[in-house]
C-alpha cells in the first residue's frame, strides 16, 4: 500500500512536469515565433505586405542593402544612438543624485517633495508636450536633438523609486562610520554608497539607454515634418503606413533586426542587473 | 463581533463583510479628510504668520544693515564682511529687476486680455504692398505670464531669506558669535546642504520642463484654443468652464453630446483596460514564474533567457511587427486562409471587440516576461515549509497558489501593481502602436474603439489642435488616477512603513 502511493505520487509528480515542460515549449515557440518571423521576412525577396505562405520563395540581402543606401536609416540609426547615450549619462547622474539625497539625507522638503513627484507622476505625459513645443520652439530646439534630449532627461528626477529602493536596503551603519572617520556628506556618496552600488548604476543605465530607441509619442510630436531627425521608432512607424506598407515591409523588418541585435546582446549580457533591479524595486516601489 | 466570529466565517461571507465595511468606512474616511483640511490650512496659516512676524520683527528689531537689507538685498551681508552670500543676493536682485522690466511686465499686464491685436498690416514699398505684422501672441503671454508670476514667487522667497539670514547674523553678532565666512559657506554645500547640491539641478529640470507646462495647460483648459484660434495669426480668450460643459455634455450642441458619448466611452474602456492589463500580466506571470521555479524543472536559465530575450527587443518593434503579423492582410490570416483554415480574415484589429481583445492578448504576450523576472526573487523569498505543512494538511498546487503565493505576492507587490494600473491607464504604447486606436466608429469625436484617454489626447492635440478640450481630458485623467492611487496606497501598508528598511 505504502509504495503503490510512493509510487502514484511519482507519477504524479512526472506528470506534472511533463505538462509543464510542454507549456514551457509551447509558450517559448509564441514567444519567439514573431521574432523569427521578422527575421526571415528580412530575407524576402518577394515584395509586398505578407505572402500567404511562411519561408520566402526567394532569398536575398537586398533588404538590407536597400536600408543601408535608400533610405534615411542610418541618419536615424545614429540620431538615436546620440540622444539616448547623452540621456543615458545625464539621466543616470540625475537619478543617483536625486536617490540619493532622498534616500540618505534629511532635510524640510523632502517629504514635499516626494509628494510633488508623485502628483507630477499622475498628469498624462503628453498633456504638458504642448507647452514643451512651445518653450523649445522659444529657445529654437523643436526639430533639434537637442531639444529631444532636454525633453527626456528634464523629468528623469521622476524615475528615482526603484534606486531609493536600492539605497534605502543598504545599511545606514556604512555612512556613520565614514561620518565618524571625518568624511563629508559628499565624500561618502562618492566613496562609500557609489561604489556598492554597481548594480543599480547597472541597472539605470541599462533602463535609460534602452528608452529612447522606444519612444515615439514625444519624438514623434517634436521631429514632426524633419525626416532628418526622426529616431528610428518615428522614422519606421511611416514604412508601415498603409501607402507605403507594401513597399516597405521587408526593409522594415530588416530595419528590425538591426535595431534589436545590440540592445538584445546588452541585455543578455547584463542580463543578471536588469533582473536584480526589477525585483529590488517592486518590493519597495 | 469578535475576531474568532470573524475567523469562522467562509470567505465568501468574509469577502462580503469586508465589502460592507468598506462602504460603511467611507462616510467616516471622508469626514476624518475633510476634519483634516481645516487643520492643514491652519497649519499653513501659522507657517506664513510665521514668516511675517520674522519680517516685522526683522524691520523692528534691526541695525541700520539689516533695514538697509529691505531694499537692496544683500547690504547686509556684505557689510558684515559675508561678501559671498551678499553679492549673490546683490545680483539677483539686480537681475530680477532688470527681468521684470525689460521682459516680465510688458506680459503679466496683458494677461487678462490674452492680447488685443493679433496682427496688422502694414503697408511696405516693395511687392507685395501689404505684409502682416504679428502683435500679441496669445500662447507666449500665457507662457510668460506664468514663468513671470514663478519668478516673482521665487524672488520673494529669497528676499525673505535675506532678511531671516540678516536678522540672524545681526543676533548672533551681538551675542560675540563668529558668523560662517565664505569658505565655510561653500564647504557646506557639500556636506550640510549637500542636498541643494544634488537637487538643484534635477529640481530645476523638472520645473522648467514638467511643472511650467503642466501649469500652462491647466490655464489652457479654460481658453478656446483650438483650429479657429490658432497663434500667432489669431488670438484665443478665455472662456471659463466652457470647455468642461462641452465634454461633460452640458452644452446642448450636438457636437457636446458626441464628445461627452466619447468621453464616457473611452473612459470605460481606459479602466477596463488598465484593470485586465494588469491582472492578467500579475498573475499569468506569476504562474509561469511558479512553473519555470519548480523543483524537477531543468533548463531553467533557457526558459528565462528566452523570455528575457523578448524584453531586450524593443518594444515598438514587437508591438508593429504584432499589428502587421495580425492586420486583415496580415501574415496570420494570409497563411491561414493559405492552408484553407479559415474562409475570410479572422478582425483581430479592424472590429471592435475582437480588437480590445487583441490588445489585451498581445499585452499579455509582452508583459509576461516583466512579471515573471520580478516575482522570480520574491517567489524564493516564500518559506519552503508554508508549503511544505500545507501539503502535509492536504492542500493541492492550486490551493496553495491560491493561500500561501497569492496572498504574499500581494502583501509584498502592491507598490508594483498600483504603479502597473497607473502606467496602463497612460499607456500608450501599447494601444497606440498596435492598434492606433482604431477601428474608427462614426459614434465617437476623432476617437477609435481602442483608444485610450491619453491616445485621445494625443489626437486631439497632434490630429486636430483642439488643446483646450485635450487639456481639460489630461485634467480629468490627473483626477482618476489620483483618486484611484489614493485609494490603492491607503489600503496597501508596505508603502507607509519606508523606515522599515533601513
Amino acid at each position: 500500500m505504502a509504495t503503490k502511493k510512493y509510487r502514484s505520487k511519482k507519477g504524479m509528480e512526472r506528470l506534472t512536469n511533463t505538462i509543464i515542460y510542454i507549456i514551457l515549449t509551447v509558450m517559448s515557440v509564441v514567444w519567439l515565433i514573431p521574432f523569427v518571423i521578422l527575421i526571415i521576412q528580412s530575407f524576402r525577396g518577394e515584395l509586398g505586405g505578407a505572402t500567404p505562405y511562411f519561408f520566402p520563395k526567394e532569398w536575398t540581402l537586398n533588404n538590407y542593402v536597400k536600408l543601408f543606401t535608400k533610405t534615411k536609416f542610418l541618419t536615424w540609426y545614429g540620431n538615436t544612438l546620440l540622444v539616448s547615450v547623452v540621456v543615458t549619462v545625464v539621466q543616470t547622474l540625475i537619478v543617483l543624485a536625486t536617490s540619493y539625497a532622498l534616500s540618505r539625507l534629511r532635510f524640510k522638503m523632502r517629504k514635499p517633495l516626494m509628494n510633488l513627484v508623485l502628483i507630477l507622476g499622475m498628469f498624462p505625459g503628453f498633456l504638458s508636450m504642448t507647452a514643451v513645443y512651445f518653450i523649445l520652439k522659444e529657445i529654437g530646439l523643436t526639430q533639434n536633438l537637442v531639444g529631444l534630449m532636454l525633453v527626456y532627461s528634464a523629468s528623469s528626477m521622476m524615475q528615482y523609486y526603484i534606486c531609493k529602493g536600492f539605497f534605502d536596503t543598504m545599511p545606514k551603519s556604512l555612512d556613520e562610520a565614514a561620518r565618524i572617520d571625518g568624511a563629508n556628506r559628499r565624500t561618502v556618496f562618492f566613496k562609500v554608497i557609489l561604489p556598492l552600488a554597481k548594480p543599480i548604476i547597472i541597472y539605470t543605465i541599462l533602463t535609460c539607454f534602452t528608452a529612447p530607441w522606444g519612444e515615439y509619442m514625444f519624438s514623434s510630436f517634436l521631429m514632426l515634418g524633419d525626416p532628418d531627425k526622426f529616431t528610428v521608432a518615428v522614422g519606421m512607424k511611416e514604412w508601415l503606413l498603409p501607402t507605403m506598407r507594401s513597399e516597405y515591409f521587408t526593409v522594415f523588418c530588416a530595419a528590425a533586426v538591426i535595431v534589436s541585435i545590440p540592445i538584445t546582446a546588452l541585455f543578455i549580457w547584463l542580463q543578471r542587473y536588469y533582473v536584480e533591479g526589477v525585483t529590488g524595486g517592486a518590493v519597495k516601489g | 463581533m469578535v475576531d474568532l466570529e470573524y475567523l469562522k466565517m467562509s470567505s465568501w461571507s468574509k469577502f462580503w463583510f469586508n465589502f460592507v465595511k468598506f462602504f460603511k468606512k467611507l462616510p467616516l474616511a471622508l469626514l476624518a479628510f475633510l476634519k483634516a483640511i481645516p487643520k492643514t490650512l491652519l497649519k499653513l496659516c501659522k507657517k506664513f504668520l510665521n514668516i511675517f512676524v520674522t519680517i516685522g520683527h526683522a524691520a523692528k528689531a534691526g541695525d541700520w544693515k539689516t533695514r538697509t537689507s529691505f531694499v537692496v538685498m544683500g547690504f547686509g551681508q556684505i557689510s558684515r564682511k559675508q561678501w559671498l552670500r551678499g553679492i549673490l543676493y546683490l545680483f539677483f536682485e539686480v537681475l530680477f529687476i532688470c527681468y521684470m522690466v525689460f521682459f516680465g511686465w510688458k506680459y503679466l499686464v496683458q494677461l487678462k486680455s490674452l492680447g488685443d491685436v493679433a496682427m496688422i498690416r502694414v503697408e511696405i514699398p516693395e511687392p507685395p504692398f501689404i505684409e502682416y505684422k504679428f502683435v500679441d501672441n496669445s500662447l507666449l503671454i500665457l507662457l510668460y505670464s506664468i514663468l513671470t508670476i514663478f519668478i516673482m514667487v521665487s524672488f520673494l522667497y529669497v528676499w525673505y531669506q535675506n532678511i531671516k539670514g540678516n536678522i540672524l547674523s545681526q543676533e548672533l553678532l551681538e551675542a560675540k558669535q563668529t558668523l560662517p565666512t565664505a569658505k565655510d559657506d561653500v564647504k557646506s554645500f557639500a556636506d550640510e546642504q549637500y542636498h541643494k547640491t544634488l537637487l538643484s539641478i534635477p529640481v530645476l529640470g523638472l520645473t522648467i520642463f514638467t511643472i511650467l507646462p503642466i501649469i500652462f495647460m491647466i490655464f489652457i483648459a479654460f481658453t478656446n484654443y483650438d483650429k479657429a484660434h490658432m497663434p500667432p495669426a489669431q488670438l484665443f480668450d478665455w472662456n471659463g468652464i466652457e470647455n468642461f460643459k462641452r465634454l461633460l455634455g452640458g452644452g446642448l450642441s450636438n457636437d457636446s453630446k458626441i464628445f461627452a458619448y466619447t468621453f464616457r466611452e473611452v473612459l470605460l474602456w481606459t479602466i477596463i483596460w488598465a484593470f485586465f492589463a494588469t491582472f492578467t500580466n500579475y498573475i499569468l506571470g506569476m504562474i509561469v514564474a511558479i512553473m519555470i521555479n519548480k523543483k524537477g524543472i531543468r533548463f531553467k536559465k533557457l526558459w528565462r533567457t528566452v523570455l528575457v530575450m523578448t524584453i531586450a527587443i524593443p518594444q515598438f518593434v514587437s508591438l508593429m511587427m504584432m499589428s502587421q503579423f495580425l492586420s486583415d492582410q496580415g501574415m496570420f490570416n494570409s497563411l491561414m486562409q493559405a492552408w484553407g483554415w479559415i474562409d475570410k480574415p479572422i478582425p483581430f484589429l479592424s472590429n471592435g471587440t475582437y480588437a480590445k481583445i487583441t490588445v489585451i492578448v498581445v499585452n499579455i504576450w509582452i508583459g509576461i516576461p516583466f512579471t515573471m523576472l520580478m516575482v522570480t526573487g520574491i517567489l524564493m523569498n516564500i518559506p519552503a515549509d508554508l508549503y511544505e505543512s500545507a501539503r502535509i494538511d492536504g492542500a493541492g498546487p492550486a490551493k496553495s497558489f491560491m493561500r500561501i503565493t497569492l496572498p504574499y505576492m500581494l502583501h509584498v507587490t502592491t507598490p508594483y501593481l498600483i504603479t502597473q494600473f497607473i502606467g496602463n491607464l497612460n499607456n500608450f504604447n501599447v494601444i497606440f502602436l498596435l492598434t492606433g486606436g482604431e477601428p474608427l466608429t462614426l459614434d465617437m469625436q476623432y476617437a477609435g474603439e481602442t483608444d485610450l484617454l491619453i491616445t485621445w489626447l494625443y489626437k486631439l492635440t497632434v490630429n486636430q489642435s483642439e488643446y483646450g478640450i485635450a487639456s481639460v481630458i489630461g485634467i480629468f485623467t490627473f483626477i482618476i488616477v489620483a483618486v484611484i492611487s489614493l485609494i490603492l496606497y491607503n489600503h496597501s501598508k508596505s508603502v507607509k512603513n519606508e523606515e522599515d528598511f533601513m
